[in-house]
């Protein structure tokens, strides 16, 4: 196989591409997309014009609703018609203009010539057809290939993409693979037909950073291989500086900057790309040292939890051992990053600790008693002690409740008196940065930021000790993810709160932890400063969590250092 | 498919346990039930002198501790034998015998036309969401659903038989013709086709509006973009990908209303005059025909029991996910 070699920096591969053909492989010009009435904007896209050249690959950035993926669907004939429209302009394949197209010719360019990956690989799939199949179906449509050299042709790309056992995966149904096959599925069915346009929606975006890193090569390697034009569509930088070619920001439909891309990304010129770059966070920087004082304030002492799946009355359960000697100490004021893949059992330890959970065994000991041994009565009084902050900001906070009440719940469910809980309320919504009429208002009224704002202080309103935030901002944009960390940086500065802090992305942990902690398979493998974890790894895990993140080798331009979120 | 087996295994000896418990209760249900079947004979019998009264009930044991009587039926019921009904003096495992086959001909043809009719105007009003042909179906459905069975039922022979003699109005099948062989068949299903419609148009209804409700969710799951993105035609994408996945919840409430269609069938029957279970049972209750009546509800839990097997089977061959549990 005639493998270019994926280790060659994008930015070098941009200079040597040949000189550009006449007509460009993919051009927009002037694309506008226009949004039903009663929608935030009239228009999705707004006058959005970029080319597209062979053996190229583009990436188009911006944060959600900017309209990014919008413009790929467009391209797709996927626009959820008849609410989006395209308004005006025009997309024009190797000259031919797309949208003006009969719509049989524009299918036999959908899957054929232009192909796509989707950012979810786990709903994309049909989850009732054999994988082999849905690719087959792929090749019925766009070539004459009889049914044995379908197979054949899939059980072949299915190998191309890295999947061990082709033949036998292609008969497999898509629960049974994980989210990184699925996603190589994706891959094999985007490639089916040779396309020569390939469009990439946030495809490493759900999957673990591991993971993330072989998909980026993968999709790298066999773009160089095939020469394809690549729209990769993603709101990281990181992932920006792994794979572009020539970068595209988007902002709220329109496009403010684009270019080269190692213009954009070290001399950024608009203050959008500018404030979006700031925020990245990045593993080089981490805290110094935490200086440790006084008696911990929890200590989890090898506490061990198996669930069991499945089982009845004829079946015997399956045993996943989601937490096992598991041992970690926090001190008043300390950050501790729990950090791990999916499934590696982080948030079993965040959820036991917050008493959600009941530990098969161990001991949790806060202030020196054992939470574990602690019947329900005894234990309520802990319960304000140690508040957790969840994941998902639109599914944590009761839509039928007023924030006022969400946040002034839990004290007066411990007695405090309503009108004072409410007036404490209000203050606090305040201090995370909320305005006065939020307190009446309803959550679905907020934006994802705003409403993990409440949710954080739904939590101090507990006046905890301990603060268990699992993913707190692994649901939100880029920007909006730099403020919260910050909010919380500073509560915790100025509550001398001690935090259990669970992420999966080790730039945020490196961001806001003193101390790390990775797990893997229900186990702490390491445990240490985050100055130790960061530039020292001493497990081979934690070396390949570390390599894995995207855009190591691209540095923040020094002018946008001092404006950096959180940054001390 | 060894694990098909062992699935199918462990049901069949989870029913068997069931249906001992629905036995039992079944029992009880209808000693709760107030009347003395004794007196009922005995006013019938036209001498209501008290020692006539004890003598029934000695006879038939009903003089017995409630545990003994208990005892007696459930053994009985294990080896097959439903008891004597000496209302009609008869076993009442041959008057079920006789009476099932009309009830099963009956309320299986409807359900199978309402299952497809229902199923087809679903996935037809989903793919023409919003316009005239989904607003015009839809208003059907509602209407089918909210009109009561036996008014529909009275109406279609009213017009069919009464208006325009086209079909009989009631009956199994014209009495004293003595047709036999095809001609037999088609006198049949000439009487079936007025109930059969009553009964299937409400089902219907409702499997096309959950057919319709479905599809609608299915339609804007990702998989049906990546099914577009492939370039696959409309028709495809309607058949192979997003009804595959709808029919799934339709598939779930068929099957548990395959199994009291049986059961629920009482008013056509009555309606119809079709002489099968519903009908039976009606009598049976107005006579305080105990025997007969634990005999209906023991037929009738072993179809409910049964057809639950049956969609757990069928949703297993469908959807692949289920077989992980096993």
């Amino acid at each position: 196989m005639n493998r270019t070699d994926p280790l060659r920096t994008p930015m070098e591969a941009a200079a040597m591409t040949t000189p550009l053909p006449d007509v460009p492989l993919l051009d927009v010009r002037g694309l506008s997309i226009a949004l039903p009435p009663g929608a935030d904007r009239p228009l999705a896209v707004d006058n959005l014009s970029f080319t597209l050249n062979p053996d190229e690959i583009l990436c188009v950035v911006g944060e959600s609703g900017s309209g990014k993926s919008m413009t790929a669907h467009a391209m797709m004939g996927l626009l959820p018609a008849p609410h989006v429209r395209v308004a005006g302009g025009s997309l024009r394949f190797k000259g031919k203009d797309v949208l003006t197209m009969p719509e049989a010719e524009q299918r036999s360019l959908r899957g054929g010539r232009i192909a796509m990956v989707f950012q979810e690989p786990m709903t994309a799939l049909n989850p009732l057809m054999r994988v082999g199949r849905q690719i087959a179906e792929s090749l019925r449509e766009h070539t004459d290939l009889p049914a044995p050299a379908r197979r054949a042709r899939v059980v072949e790309l299915l190998g191309q993409v890295g999947l061990p056992n082709p033949a036998e995966l292609a008969d497999a149904y898509p629960f049974r693979l994980s989210g990184g096959q699925r996603q190589r599925v994706m891959i094999a069915m985007a490639l089916a037909c040779q396309p020569d346009i390939l469009i990439a929606d946030e495809p490493t975006t759900a999957l673990d950073v591991t993971t993330q890193k072989q998909i980026l090569d993968l999709i790298r390697s066999i773009q160089a291989e095939r020469h394809m034009g690549m729209m990769f569509i993603t709101h990281d930088f990181g992932v920006v500086a792994e794979i572009a070619h020539r970068v595209a920001v988007m902002r709220h439909g329109k496009l403010v900057e684009y270019g080269p891309a190692a213009e954009v990304l070290n001399r950024p010129q608009h203050p959008y790309t500018r404030q979006l770059i700031a925020s990245v966070p990045h593993y080089i920087e981490h805290r110094d040292d935490h200086a440790k004082q006084g008696a911990p304030l929890l200590v989890a002492d090898k506490v061990r939890k198996v669930f069991h799946v499945g089982g009845g009355l004829f079946r015997k359960s399956k045993q996943v051992v989601a937490g096992d000697d598991l041992t970690l100490t926090i001190h008043p004021g300390e950050t501790v990053g729990l950090v791990g893949e999916s499934g590696s059992g982080k948030s079993t330890l965040g959820r036991s600790i917050v008493g959600l959970i009941k530990p098969d065994s161990g001991r949790i000991l806060f202030e020196g008693t054992d939470l574990l041994a602690l019947d329900r009565q005894g234990f309520r009084p802990y319960r304000r002690a140690v508040q957790m902050v969840f994941q998902d900001p639109y599914a944590s906070l009761n839509p039928r409740h007023r924030v006022g009440d969400i946040v002034a719940q839990g004290p007066v469910a411990f007695g405090e008196d309503r009108t004072k809980a409410l007036a404490r309320a209000r203050e606090l919504l305040a201090m995370v940065g909320l305005d006065g009429s939020a307190a009446d208002r309803f959550p679905h009224e907020f934006s994802g930021g705003q409403r993990q704002r409440i949710g954080i202080a739904r939590a101090l309103a507990m006046e905890p000790k301990l603060l268990v935030a699992d993913e707190p901002v692994s649901a939100l944009d880029v920007s909006v993810q730099g403020q919260v960390l910050e909010l919380l940086d500073d509560i915790r500065r100025r509550l001398n709160l001690a935090m259990l802090f669970i992420t999966h992305d080790l730039r945020v942990a490196a961001q806001v932890c003193d101390t790390i902690a990775v797990m893997r398979r229900g186990r702490i493998v390491e445990m240490g400063t985050a100055r130790e974890v960061f530039t020292h790894p001493r497990d081979d895990y934690t070396r390949s969590l570390l390599d894995a993140i995207p855009g190591k080798g691209w540095r923040i331009p020094d002018d946008l250092q001092p404006v950096r979120a959180g940054a001390h | 498919m060894l694990g098909f087996a062992q699935l199918f295994a462990s049901r069949l000896v989870k029913a068997a346990a069931i249906l001992i418990a629905i036995v039992v209760m079944n029992f009880f249900l209808v000693h709760a039930a107030p009347g003395d079947p004794a007196m009922v004979m005995a006013g019938e019998a036209g001498a209501a002198d008290e020692k006539f009264v004890a003598q029934l009930r000695q006879q038939f044991g009903l003089d017995r501790p409630i545990y003994e009587q208990l005892g007696t039926y459930v053994g009985k019921v294990v080896q097959g034998d439903l008891g004597y009904s000496y209302r009609q003096q008869r076993p009442v495992w041959d008057i079920l015998a006789e009476r099932l086959p009309a009830t099963l001909v009956l309320t299986l043809t409807a359900f199978v036309l309402a299952l497809a009719a229902g199923v087809a105007l679903g996935t037809l009003a989903a793919v023409a969401v919003g316009t005239w042909a989904d607003s015009a179906i839809t208003v059907i459905a509602l209407l089918a659903y909210a009109t009561p069975i036996y008014w529909i039922g009275l109406m279609l022979s009213l017009l069919f038989s009464i208006q325009l003699g086209w079909l009989p109005a009631f009956g199994y099948e014209t009495v004293g013709a003595g047709y036999t062989g095809l001609a037999h068949a088609a006198d049949v299903a000439a009487h079936l086709v007025l109930p059969v419609i009553t009964l299937a148009l409400f089902y219907m209804a409702g499997y096309a509006r959950l057919t319709r409700a479905s599809m609608l969710e299915v339609r804007s799951l990702d998989f049906v973009k990546t099914a577009k993105a492939k370039g696959l035609p409309q028709r495809r994408i309607v058949t192979r990908h997003v009804l595959r996945n709808a029919i799934l919840p339709v598939i779930t409430v068929a099957g548990i209303q395959a199994g009291q269609l049986v059961g629920g069938s009482i008013l056509i029957e009555t309606v119809f005059a079709w002489p099968g279970i519903g009908r039976l049972a009606f009598e049976a209750v107005l006579q305080r025909d105990y025997q007969v009546l634990l005999g209906i509800f023991l037929v009738t839990s072993v179809m409910v029991i049964l057809f639950n097997i049956l969609t757990d089977i069928l949703y297993g061959l469908v959807d692949p996910r289920i077989q992980v549990s096993q």
